[in-house]
């Protein structure tokens, strides 16, 4: 998927049950359980999920749990409800359908879409592993009806892991 | 002593491993090349006794020894920097402290 493109629409569930996919200005990261960069950058991501109510943040979690049980959907419901839970949906992407129709590699791996699902950035929330400037800066960019001026990054953290 | 660096190319961090274990080792001193094992498969993990890249492994103990129940697979290893951060690479004190541990012990 390249930066332009709609972006597929999707319907997945998350840890209380209830199904989400994109809607409005949506920000789209693929992350896991655990991957210490998807770990790293978690707080920073749970933060801009609470600084822009209004975009809708869904985090995706596509690995295979048969060998990486960390990433079990019910480990999933578990992380959430032992830290009171987030401030934006974690959904199961349990066929790793989405995580393929997206073009995922890593996770973290971040894929912001405009109102109409079309990509308009992709790539790292931030050049380090912990900070979120990237990501904010494209959000900005597109909330004010402009286009993101860095509309691609290499996604940096662990390679999805895709079933056998 | 012998120093090896176990690394799985599903994490992108063990050149950054490799340059800070580097820097230390001649830092301290240390006349030591790094052996890098690169692990394949999750049969190899189970028989490197590998719980994550990257590894270092001084003398054949693991610099970082896991848990117990620590699963042995081929997955990215989750490390502490001395101020709480999660990051997939170990602090470079850490690495420090290690190896005068283990060069210590040695003696």
């Amino acid at each position: 998927m390249r930066i332009g493109d709609d972006a597929p629409d999707f319907s997945l569930p998350d840890t209380d049950g209830a199904e989400h996919g994109p809607d409005g200005v949506t920000v789209v990261a693929f992350t896991c359980n655990h991957c210490p960069y998807a770990l790293g950058w978690h707080d920073g991501l749970l933060q801009v999920a609470r600084d822009y109510p209004g975009v809708t943040f869904l985090a995706v979690n596509p690995n295979d749990a048969e060998r990486y049980p960390a990433d079990s959907f019910e480990a999933m419901k578990e992380r959430v409800r032992a830290d009171g839970g987030w401030p934006h949906p974690y959904l199961r992407d349990e066929s790793q359908e989405v995580a393929s129709a997206y073009g995922a590699q890593t996770t973290p791996d971040l894929f912001v879409l405009d109102a109409n699902r079309r990509l308009r950035y992709r790539g790292a929330p931030d050049s380090d592993r912990q900070g979120t400037a990237w990501l904010r800066e494209a959000l900005d960019a597109l909330l004010a009806g402009q286009e993101p001026a860095r509309a691609e990054t290499e996604p940096v953290g662990c390679s999805v892991k895709w079933k056998q | 002593m012998r120093v090896e660096l176990l690394w799985w190319d599903g994490c992108p961090t063990h050149p950054e491993t490799l340059e800070d274990l580097r820097t230390v080792l001649r830092e301290e001193g240390l006349d030591a090349e790094v052996e890098l094992v690169e692990v394949e498969s999750d049969e190899q993990a189970a028989r490197e006794r590998f719980p994550g890249s990257p590894t270092i492994r001084l003398d054949g103990d693991d610099a970082f020894p896991c848990d117990p129940g620590e699963p042995f697979s081929l997955t990215c290893r989750v490390y502490r920097l001395r101020d709480g951060r999660v990051s997939p690479t170990p602090d470079r004190d850490d690495i420090r402290d290690a190896l005068r541990r283990h060069a210590h012990a040695d003696r």
